[in-house]
């Protein structure tokens, strides 16, 4: 959508300049030209005597069936696909099949793509979209807003979903903004109408105390970040391809105008979080700082991780890397042990749906005991030793 | 520099509880406050502010009137002015029309230098107006920035916040970056600023004093529609295990190989 004038049509009369409710015409050499107050509202189209000026209308009730297929943002970052993007896969690979007779097609941005196309195809893309060059090697916002915005224009995708990383939590309200659609942050679950085939995108709000289902009924593409750790990946196929799909690519230097001048690594742990079959997580009731060393002592024990919640975090007594909940991570590992956490429900947003909950706390009524499986009331400088001894 | 700060007044979730009979939010008594991440945001500004004479910061929100209050209290930590956006038409918007909303006040405003806003806000958690502001404004943007390292007239460098690490970036003004938590430590009000912010107008201007298209904000210009909410199934209560520490350490291991979990 867009006000265009015509050069020739125009006479300079500036009947135009006068109409208009934001200052934003401007006499230049005797024609009129827009500026970046236009908000396209039409009132210049009116007011011009010389049919100088036009607008593009959108096409409204846009055809709808002209998109088709489920996308994925493949993120990857120095040659390393994110694991969030195989549970994107697993849940795209359903939607896909519930819609019916579309692709699940995964879109690949970087310098050296190497063979990251091939472990898409394994985990169950049919088509890759692949963008090559050396002003995509690391994530840039204006970069990869232009591509993948390009790419949705040129072969319009009926779903696309990102991981709500800090990379995809960046990118997609960009590029929503950019092909004027909705996009639903942070879903936890995604289903398919089965009277529209559009999607239901289901997400947490005020901090995890209402959960809302969410539509985007009229525009296209209809697209959602997912939290990692929340949906299944889909077990690899070895062997499986598919087609590659390079999409044209229109991106300059100047394009992107950020310059990222350095990439610093800092937490190890992170990844095995969403990963972790186990996870042995610490709160405030340790009473400082040095808890955390017999919580990494148990999940050394019990092969697990070290998680924490936003009071231990928030506290200065370990990285917020390992923080769990709504504003950390969400896991669902096999086995959750809560210690000295109390509970808050921003807490208990991001691990109860864990296979199996164990909480000690000292506070027998502690909300955390309304979602544990197994509760133990007690001082869990006391309890710890016993459940490594234990554990055997 | 004029720096701009986008607030919102959001409900303190902390401290939202839900009825247990009814399965319904209880939102009585609920204070509403300066959303968290805003609030590290205008401190990024005023620090600006601190160190470069003839800085302006100008803080804006969209809400309610009585959001006006939140933008009291940043007057009253020492930002200039607050402008309200406020008017029954901009209702019910989501992400995209708030943003094109808050941008269409943002181009009437024009001449700024720097935006700062909030990496989300508590009630909705999205994170998605700040980017889509700069989207409608055509500006680039830095999200997620921990730490402001160096900036001139020109260009700021800053660490923009990873989940395995962090990532130094260069970029040109006019520009917005959005502030998590780690950015710096907001100032309280100081009781000369409390008394000032009082005598100070707080400018609401409604759909027709920005540059905004009519169809393009509020509920109905909101792509995304709200099809349902409900309050989350609380998981069925567990066990509850007696006896002293080691009593209670071997039940649990007991249990759990007794379900082959281990």
């Amino acid at each position: 959508m867009a006000v265009l004038i015509s050069k020739d049509k125009c006479k300079g009369c500036s009947l135009c300049v006068k109409a208009c409710p934001f200052s934003a015409i401007d006499m230049v050499e005797k024609k009129a030209v827009l500026n970046d107050k236009c908000t396209m509202c039409g009132t210049c189209v009116e007011a011009c005597k010389f049919g100088a000026i036009t607008k593009e209308e959108e096409e409204k009730g846009a055809d709808l069936s002209a998109y088709q297929d489920v996308w994925v943002f493949a993120e990857q970052r120095a040659g390393v696909i994110t694991p969030v993007v195989f549970e994107l896969l697993g849940k795209g690979r359903g939607l896909a099949s519930d819609i019916g007779g579309v692709n699940l097609c995964a879109v690949l941005l970087g310098e050296n793509l190497g063979n990251m196309t091939a472990q898409l195809f394994e985990a169950g893309a049919d088509i890759v979209y692949t963008a090559e060059s050396s002003l995509l090697a690391n994530y840039t916002s204006d970069g990869y807003t232009k591509v993948i915005s390009e790419a949705i224009n040129e072969f319009k995708p009926e779903i696309v979903l990102y991981g709500a990383t800090h990379i995809g939590r960046d990118l997609a309200p960009r590029i929503a903004a950019r092909v004027n659609t909705g996009l639903t942050a942070d879903c936890t679950k995604l289903e398919i109408d089965p009277d529209t085939k559009g999607i239901l995108q289901t997400r947490p709000a005020f901090g995890g105390n209402l959960m809302a289902t969410i539509k985007c009924p009229d525009h296209r593409p209809q697209m959602s970040t997912v939290r990692p750790g929340v949906m299944e990946k889909a077990p690899a196929v070895k062997g499986r391809t598919g087609k590659v799909i390079p999409v044209t690519l229109n991106l300059q230097e100047s394009d992107i105008r950020t310059k990222v001048l350095e990439i610093v690594k800092t937490a190890k742990d992170l990844v095995s979080l969403t990963d972790a079959e186990i996870i042995v997580s610490g709160g405030a009731g340790l009473g400082d700082a040095s808890g955390f060393e017999l919580i990494r002592k148990f999940a050394d024990k019990v092969g697990g991780v070290v998680g924490a919640s936003r009071a231990a975090v928030d506290s200065g007594w370990i990285d917020h890397s390992h923080q769990v909940g709504q504003t950390g991570t969400t896991v669902k590992p096999k086995i959750y042990i809560a210690c000295g956490i109390s509970g808050a429900i921003q807490h208990l947003a991001g691990m109860q749906t864990s296979d199996v909950i164990i909480a000690i706390n000292k506070n027998p009524m502690a909300p955390i005991f309304d979602v544990a499986d197994y509760g133990i009331a007690g001082d869990l400088y006391q309890v710890i030793p016993e459940l490594m001894e234990a554990w055997g | 520099m004029k720096i701009l700060v986008c607030v919102k007044q959001v409900p303190n979730t902390n401290e939202v509880k839900i009825n247990p009979k009814t399965g319904t939010l209880i939102r009585d008594g609920v204070e509403s406050i300066l959303n968290p991440d805003d609030d590290n945001a205008l401190e990024a500004a005023l620090r600006i502010k601190d160190a470069k004479e003839g800085t302006t910061v100008t803080v804006i929100s969209m809400g309610p009137p009585q959001a006006a209050e939140v933008l009291r209290e940043c007057l009253a930590k020492g930002a200039d002015d607050g402008i309200l956006l406020s008017s029954r038409a901009f209702g019910g918007a989501d992400t995209w029309a708030t943003s094109n909303t808050i941008a269409g006040a943002i181009k009437k405003i024009g001449g700024y230098d720097l935006i700062f806003a909030g990496r989300q806000a508590i009630d909705g958690d999205t994170a998605q107006v700040g980017p889509q502001i700069a989207e409608r404004l055509g500006i680039p943007q830095v999200t997620y920035v921990e730490e402001v390292l160096k900036w001139d007239d020109k260009t700021l460098t800053v660490k923009r916040q990873l989940e395995d690490g962090y990532e130094i970036i260069e970029i040109p003004m006019p520009c917005l970056l959005t502030a998590v938590k780690e950015l710096n430590i907001p100032r309280y009000m100081s009781v000369k600023g409390i008394y000032e912010a009082y005598e100070k107008e707080i400018t609401v201007w409604n759909e027709h004093d920005i540059l905004v298209k009519l169809d393009e904000i509020g509920i109905n210009a909101s792509p995304t529609k709200v099809f349902r909410s409900f309050t989350p199934e609380p998981k069925g209560k567990g066990m509850l295990i007696e006896g002293t520490p080691k009593e209670a350490a071997g039940k649990v291991v007991e249990e759990l190989k007794k379900k082959h979990i281990l």
